[in-house]
């Protein structure tokens, strides 16, 4: 490892624009002549629309147009799509509902689309949007999805009976049943995952452009996959093809899932872009983020565990119901199902396993992936059992999880994982040495001398990363490919540009391909510039969400940054007349091994462009791109320890400490994938403790639509975290990555409210493990 | 309309805006320093945090009109001749941010908090002081770590430092 190759510790590249003021975020950009959007939302749940009359709007200050749904479907702009199939058990399709950029006939949702303003400025459009009169019919609206599955219920789409979008199933039932017959223990659950809302920072915002001229589009916006947008608003959307079309997210204040999508507004502020002939901009307060952008979780499940006389796993059979919201969004359908229940074995040898699935829709803003996204689900259903299962047989939550340990690598679960690497219990025992697991009951009394209460708990989880090989996410249902595409140029003068189709909202991506570069040919890394997020730089790529960016994305630079190796190395030996095979690379020079010929980086650059003196036959320049398709997911896992202590007379809980072991694979830069884990657990403890979306059962209004309403975690309400590495390498990719992003908020949920549990000696409890919650909680186990 | 005049990082500015325009907007839309940022309606995620005569303000909670005749120092302006801050230096050394957006607001509570309190901040402090600025990416962990490392290199003569 160099200073600033693989495994160093280098501060960001991209931090001196971000700290100086100097980002250049998507609400930052202004084109010449820009107008600004404001969209008329639906106030009602479920209603039908009678009609929509704009004729006030129109003459309001400023406004340019009012444009609504039935002009969008004129233009034949596409409904949205969900972009993976899911079939029934009974074979038949998922029943996607139509989904209309600017709803024509029947709003479904509080924040619904319903008509866009253009107008001189944003309060302008805003008044004027208060003034478009919309005529509803309000119809009874369902916000739960036990609610929705009832006889009776209100009908949200016509193609989907009883509101069921699909009832799945995955493993061996009858095994399961017959495990679970024959067991000495069984414990059984059930696990309700809290509906969350992922709260980038930054509110998703887009700026379209329509150039008459040249009858060309170009939208900013806050996208996680700028080419996933271009692809799909082409594809399906009909919005432009592809070669008429250039989606640019630029500074993009992070996603965790939620900006994967193409949502509505981008497509409509594009289309109004051309009918009004002026460049259209719209950009989110935070209660409409809180409205519109897809939420995650919302799982309610039966579990139930059987374990034979010496504590091992023999079965396991799951029971969920997913509320899916009103709509089925881009990855919706994907992330209950082969995100989820492709985990439920687990870091555990379970011989039989069996999950079914059914998705609902409800009066409720779309549900899709939220960091780690079916993982955090699946974990936390597990350790809860498992944690639970310790308790009930009365051996100890390492004992009991060490029993059950995958220990051999390859391991097929029955779940169609294939794990291939991994040493589950190297991350429990650093995680329970780190955290003095051993001297928790010494704590424990001096706590309890105090008046207080304290509990440990542990989870160790397994996550998939990658969300490859493109063949087998195909074959799983997947419309996309999900492999990665990179291009490395090396310029006259030797200076590199990488360009990806990962893209960068927080990630580092700047710095840590950059040490790819560094590591291979020892150049600085102020030599290389990384080029991500616009589609006319970039050929082509599928973005970044699972953890993807390294084991991916990476992979595709190092593939890339092989073919120009070996034309470097070929060029150089004919420069130096050397045999090609003694030619090594270091320290920005090619050498001849065992001499004292070499000839600098930036000379070997040169000569393939001058191109002079080059080998017989090759072509000039220095330009190599690849796409890379791994073998495999990847696996990451490890072990989190929770240690809290409640107050009885409040219910107040303090964490005490937060111990994470993980095993990512290789890593490329500490300090960044330590702040991915601080992230990914601040998230899991606002899961865990804080965070939930509340839809009153009768109106479908969201109650906690803003942050005087929604707890985000605060600085106050987190300690400082203990984060280690254990490292097995990955074989499905040429770094060994496995992935870090996801982790901490998949591994941290169930560590706390084991924690919690443990505390108060009930363990009734659903999260978020409020206060008033846990107080409740604890009087109830007096 | 009215209008507004201040001074702006240490420059005079002044332009016409409507009675309803916020400190934010004016200096976003107006003056085309985008480094401020809005991340929501309600003054709790503080991205939108300025100095305005030399205190920590939330410029969505105030006028553009209350800010005229005012000093007002934005993340744009806390660098002096090409160097960083010692807050902005300490957040890169620290990795006290990952998207960024959030950024210009912590640095500016920060600096404000490391003036109020010199190089007497603890941990427990500074992560009560944080109430009114949210983080999504970074748990907080590295922010505090920056804003500690921040305030002793800054030590007791933090005030004279940051002005």
């Amino acid at each position: 490892m160099g200073m600033e190759g693989i495994g160093a510790r280098v501060a960001r590249k991209e931090d001196k624009r971000f700290i100086t003021g100097k980002g250049r975020y998507t609400d930052d950009m202004v084109a010449p002549g820009m107008k600004h959007a404001h969209f008329v939302r639906s106030p009602h749940a479920h209603a039908r629309i009678r009609g929509i009359d704009s004729a006030a709007a129109e003459k309001m200050p400023g406004v340019i147009a009012v444009l609504a749904g039935d002009e969008l479907a004129a233009d034949a702009i596409g409904s949205l799509i969900c972009g993976w199939m899911i079939h029934s058990k009974d074979g038949s399709p998922m029943n996607m509902g139509d989904w209309r950029p600017l709803a024509q006939t029947k709003v479904r949702y509080v924040g619904d689309a319903v008509a866009i303003v253009v107008a001189d400025t944003k309060a302008q459009a805003r008044d004027a949007a208060e003034a478009v009169e919309v005529d509803y019919d309000v119809l009874p609206a369902v916000t739960g999805s036990i609610d929705a599955l009832k006889d009776g219920a209100p009908q949200i789409h016509d193609n989907a009976p009883g509101n069921l979008i699909y009832d799945w199933e995955i493993g061996d039932g009858a095994a399961t049943d017959a495990a679970i017959a024959s067991a000495a223990h069984v414990t059984e659950m059930k696990i309700i995952n809290n509906r969350l809302v992922p709260n980038p920072m930054e509110p998703r915002a887009a700026l379209g452009v329509y150039d008459e001229g040249e009858d060309h589009y170009t939208l900013w916006t806050t996208s996680q996959n700028p080419h996933v947008a271009r692809l799909v608003m082409s594809a399906f959307y009909n919005v432009a093809p592809e070669n008429k079309l250039r989606v640019i997210a630029p500074d993009v204040g992070g996603g965790f899932g939620s900006k994967i999508y193409i949502y509505p507004e981008e497509i409509v502020c594009l289309w109004a872009s051309k009918k009004t002939g002026v460049p259209v901009k719209w950009n989110c307060d935070r209660t409409e983020a809180f409205l519109t952008d897809a939420h995650g979780r919302d799982h309610v499940s039966t579990v139930k565990m059987a374990f034979d006389a010496s504590n091992r796993i023999i079965g396991l059979k799951v029971d969920t119901i997913a509320n899916l919201g009103a709509y089925m969004s881009l990855f919706s359908s994907a992330v209950p199902t082969y995100l989820y229940a492709t985990l439920l074995s687990g870091q555990y040898a379970i011989p039989a396993i069996h999950a079914n699935v059914r998705t609902v829709y409800t009066n409720t803003v779309p549900v899709d992936a939220y960091r780690g996204a079916g993982r955090p689900e699946a974990t936390y259903l597990l350790e809860r059992v498992m944690e639970t299962a310790a308790r009930e047989l009365g051996v100890s939550p390492a004992e009991l999880r060490k029993t059950n340990f995958i220990r051999e690598f390859p391991h097929q679960t029955p779940v169609i994982m294939c794990y291939d690497a991994g040493d589950y219990e190297a991350s429990l025992n650093a995680a329970m040495a780190v955290s003095d697991y051993a001297g928790f009951a010494a704590r424990k009394a001096e706590a309890q001398s105090r008046g207080k209460r304290r509990g440990i708990g542990m989870s160790c989880y397994i996550e998939a990363c990658g969300i490859a090989p493109s063949a087998a996410v195909g074959s799983l249902g997947a419309g996309v490919g999900l492999w990665e595409s990179a291009e490395v140029r090396v310029n006259a003068v030797g200076t590199i540009e990488v360009l990806t189709g990962s893209h960068s909202h927080g990630q580092g991506h700047e710095t840590t391909f950059a040490q790819l570069v560094a590591e291979r040919f020892g150049v600085g890394i102020d030599t290389v510039s990384i080029v991500h997020g616009d589609t006319d730089k970039v050929q082509m790529g599928m973005g970044t969400y699972g953890s993807r960016s390294g084991a991916v994305g990476m992979s595709a630079v190092v593939k890339a940054l092989d073919k120009v190796e070996a034309k470097a190395r070929k060029i150089a030996a004919h420069l130096m007349e050397a045999d090609e095979s003694d030619i090594v690379i270091e320290n920005g020079e090619l050498k001849v091994a065992g001499t004292d010929k070499s000839v600098p980086w930036f000379q070997m650059a040169l000569a393939a462009y001058t191109a002079h003196n080059l080998p017989a036959g090759m072509e000039p320049g220095l330009k190599e791109g690849a796409f890379f398709d791994p073998a495999n997911f990847t696996f990451p896992a490890g072990c989190y320890i929770c240690e809290v202590e409640v107050d009885p007379e409040t219910g107040k809980t303090e964490i005490i400490q937060f111990v994470a072991s993980d095993d990512f694979g290789k890593i490329i830069n500490p300090m960044i994938v330590e702040g991915q884990v601080h992230g990914g657990v601040a998230q899991g403890i606002g899961q865990a403790m804080l965070e939930a979306a509340h839809y009153d059962p009768e109106t479908g209004q969201l109650l906690t639509a803003s942050y005087m309403d929604y707890t985000m975690p605060r600085a106050d309400d987190l300690p400082s975290f203990q984060v280690s590495t254990t490292e097995t390498a990955c074989p499905s990719n040429p770094l060994g990555i496995k992935g870090c992003g996801e982790a901490g908020a998949i591994g941290s949920p169930p560590a706390l409210i084991n924690a919690i549990t443990d505390a108060i000696g009930n363990n009734d409890l659903t999260m978020p493990a409020t206060a008033e919650r846990v107080w409740a909680a604890l009087r109830s186990a007096r | 309309m009215v209008s507004v005049s201040m001074t702006v990082n240490g420059r005079t500015v002044s332009g016409q805006c409507e009675d309803r325009t916020l400190l934010v907007q004016f200096i976003r839309e107006n003056l085309g320093l985008t480094g401020t940022h809005v991340g929501c309606d309600t003054s709790q995620c503080g991205a939108c945090v300025v100095h305005v005569d030399g205190k920590a303000v939330k410029s969505c909670t105030m006028l553009a009109a209350q800010a005229d005749g005012s000093e007002v120092l934005t993340i744009e302006g806390l660098a002096s001749g090409g160097e960083l801050h010692p807050v902005q230096a300490a957040f890169r050394a620290n990795h006290g941010l990952q998207c960024g957006f959030c950024t210009p607001g912590m640095i500016m509570s920060a600096v404000d908090m490391i003036n109020r309190h010199g190089g007497k901040l603890d941990e427990k402090t500074v992560r009560a002081e944080l109430e009114g600025n949210i983080c999504r990416c970074t748990g907080y962990h590295n922010i505090v770590k920056a804003i500690l490392d921040a305030a002793s290199t800054m030590g007791d003569g933090t005030r004279v430092a940051a002005q």
